[in-house]
């Protein structure tokens, strides 16, 4: 029962830090029409420039509040150079050079921190477990995690449904060209969105940081798996997003956890271990085909 | 033979004759000057041009953005490599499997994935072509993550695939096929179903044609025809593994169709042999600048991709002059 839990707390944890970068992507995708491969390379991104600063301040906290705002402006940057110039553009456009971003920020990383991968330790006042129940130890950092990253999904809860910014968000999203037309200047819009969604994916790249170790390409795979978050939600809804961020984490880790157990009661041991995190993935994968027979459009979509 | 003449005046027809040729004398040239290593690129540059035809099928000519094409390396290849594993080593009875396997999931997937548009088409068809990557990753008795060796398709008394330069020639020859293929599909009232499609489906709904379904027929073609690319690919490298149908590789296929000119017959092989070209100059190119920088070269690559991507979009097919379609 405990070990069932703890899953399931695993399960939220990487769900919520999915969250974290689906949201981006569904933002981009639901008012700037764009498809952002280059988002796991913010992720990314945030976890190296977390890890220069955790090494220059010696503090991982100070060094993750300073690799925010400058995940923030790398995300302004590729806004103004690159993105900016392919929302009017056709999807197979959008795909083609934000894959090219991809390649340049893997080899980037590779020049600026060298082909091994970096790791981030805990800190040290995380370093250690929590009781989430009356004896039933949690280790603190996944805790912090699951805090940090439910407070930020209620605080861009809240961003997009109760201040002028999310109105003007959900305004774009709905009709980008007659909020232009209305008054509001949507490049900027454009590009504080754009922007925040680097930091959201910066922030879920430093968290992961730490439990995962940073290194080249550790965006791309959980990219896919955002994408497979923002198709099942339905592209362009935050609550979507959410919801198939905890459903996907759900499938993953429980999946991972308990179906070795069951494989073994079939299977060698050895190949029960090695099938089941293959299982879990492909889990993850039948749900979306699921959904997406079931509901073209997602779970929240409205776009027909 | 009088439309064959015609072509061959134009600029398009000399090119591309001129380049048939280079491919045909290959192995003879390399032979000639010792460079075993050409012959391999040459190869691989056969085997994923046939590739690109295949999605320049559904991508260029039919608009499907499929981002999961190099599944079909896998399905192609897996096939052929667990026959093999098996004691199976007939190509006779290895092709037909990989082929019709390949064409089996392509049908799947598209009945599937072609009920959805725009990005939700894209991100499925690369979520099935990881759900593939993922059972490959999974499957401990092919050798999971680090692939397996297998011996090379055999067709007794009729080719040796060992030898490098006939295994050389039948990729060409088979790509040539595709190639054939390709020509008499984009001309048919199929293909041209197909390609009206893609500039509006609502009106060739409205004139009666069930678009969904040819389609599907498409995109299992392309998947057969991506299939035979895997088949060739395992028997490359006597080699199977699940990096084959890695996301980045359909990324790849992508970049090459789109460079090399989309709905075109021969922009996937001139898209694949400047893939492949720009790899390996721009690795040298940067070494020149400064000794180890060319292990960087993705570092200019990426940045051409974008500028490929907001101002080149004819591709290099573009570039002698506009085709008669």
């Amino acid at each position: 029962m405990d070990y069932l839990l703890l899953q399931v707390l695993n399960g939220v944890q990487l769900g919520l830090l999915m969250f974290l970068l689906a949201a981006g992507l569904t933002l981009t995708f639901g008012i700037m029409d764009l498809v952002n491969l280059a988002h796991g390379s913010l992720y990314m991104m945030g976890a190296y420039i977390a890890w220069t600063f955790v090494g220059w301040t010696d503090s991982f906290v100070l060094g993750a509040l300073l690799a925010l705002p400058a995940t923030f402006l790398l995300g302004v940057v590729v806004e103004m150079v690159v993105a900016r110039r392919l929302y009017a553009r056709d999807h197979l456009d959008q795909v083609l050079a934000t894959f090219g971003l991809i390649l340049f920020f893997n080899e980037l990383v590779r020049v600026i921190w060298g082909p091994a991968g970096k790791s981030l330790a805990v800190p040290a006042f995380l370093n250690r477990t929590v009781e989430i129940l009356p004896g039933v130890p949690y280790p603190a950092y996944r805790f912090a995690i699951i805090v940090v990253g439910a407070v930020v999904a209620v605080l861009l809860a809240w961003l997009v449904a109760r201040t002028r910014l999310g109105m003007l968000i959900r305004a774009g999203a709905s009709n980008r060209r007659m909020i232009g037309a209305l008054g509001v200047d949507i490049e900027l819009l454009f590009t504080l969105v754009f922007g925040l969604g680097a930091v959201f994916a910066g922030l879920a790249g430093l968290m992961a940081a730490p439990i995962t170790s940073v290194k080249i390409g550790m965006g791309d795979d959980i990219l896919i798996l955002a994408f497979v978050i923002i198709v099942i939600g339905g592209i362009g809804s935050i609550k979507g997003a959410f919801v198939a961020a905890m459903l996907v984490g759900q499938i993953d880790i429980v999946g991972r956890a308990f179906l070795p157990d069951f494989l073994k009661t079939f299977l060698s041991s050895a190949a029960a271990s090695s099938a089941a995190p293959a299982i879990s993935q492909v889990l993850v994968y039948v749900v979306m085909a699921g959904v997406l027979v079931w509901r073209p459009t997602g779970l929240f979509g409205q776009r027909a | 033979m009088t439309d064959l003449v015609a072509a061959l005046r134009t600029t398009r027809g000399i090119v591309t004759l001129v380049l048939l040729v280079l491919l045909a004398v290959l192995p003879l040239l390399t032979q000639a000057f010792d460079q075993r290593y050409l012959l391999s690129i040459g190869t691989r540059v056969l085997i994923w041009a046939i590739a690109a035809v295949s999605l320049n099928l559904i991508l260029g000519y039919g608009g499907m953005v499929s981002f999961g094409h190099a599944v079909f390396f896998g399905t192609g290849g897996y096939a052929v490599g667990i026959l093999a594993h098996h004691g199976i080593a007939s190509g006779w009875i290895q092709w037909p499997v990989a082929i019709a396997a390949s064409a089996l999931w392509a049908l799947v997937v598209g009945a599937l994935s072609l009920r959805t548009r725009g990005l939700y088409f894209i991100m499925i068809t690369l979520a099935f072509a990881q759900l593939l990557y993922y059972v490959g990753v999974g499957l401990e008795a092919y050798g999971a993550d680090d692939g397996l060796n297998i011996g090379r398709s055999r067709f007794a008394g009729l080719i040796d695939l060992r030898d490098k330069a006939s295994f050389y020639w039948l990729c060409l020859a088979l790509l040539c096929a595709t190639l054939w293929f390709c020509s008499r599909f984009a001309n048919s009232r199929f293909g041209l179903v197909i390609r009206g499609a893609k500039s509006n489906e609502l009106r060739m709904a409205a004139l009666g044609f069930p678009v969904f379904r040819y389609r599907l027929a498409a995109f299992t073609i392309s998947g057969a025809f991506g299939g035979l690319s895997g088949i060739l690919m395992a028997n490359e490298g006597a080699y199977i593994s699940p990096a084959m149908m890695s996301w980045v590789k359909s990324g790849d296929l992508i970049v090459i169709v789109v460079l090399g000119g989309m709905g075109t017959l021969f922009g996937p092989l001139y898209g694949t042999i400047a893939f492949f070209l720009l790899e390996e100059s721009l690795k040298p190119l940067l070494d020149l600048l400064r000794k180890g920088w060319g292990e960087y070269w993705q570092i200019v690559f990426g940045p051409m991709l974008v500028l490929i991507a907001l101002y080149a979009r004819g591709g290099i097919d573009s570039l002698m002059g506009r085709s008669r379609g």
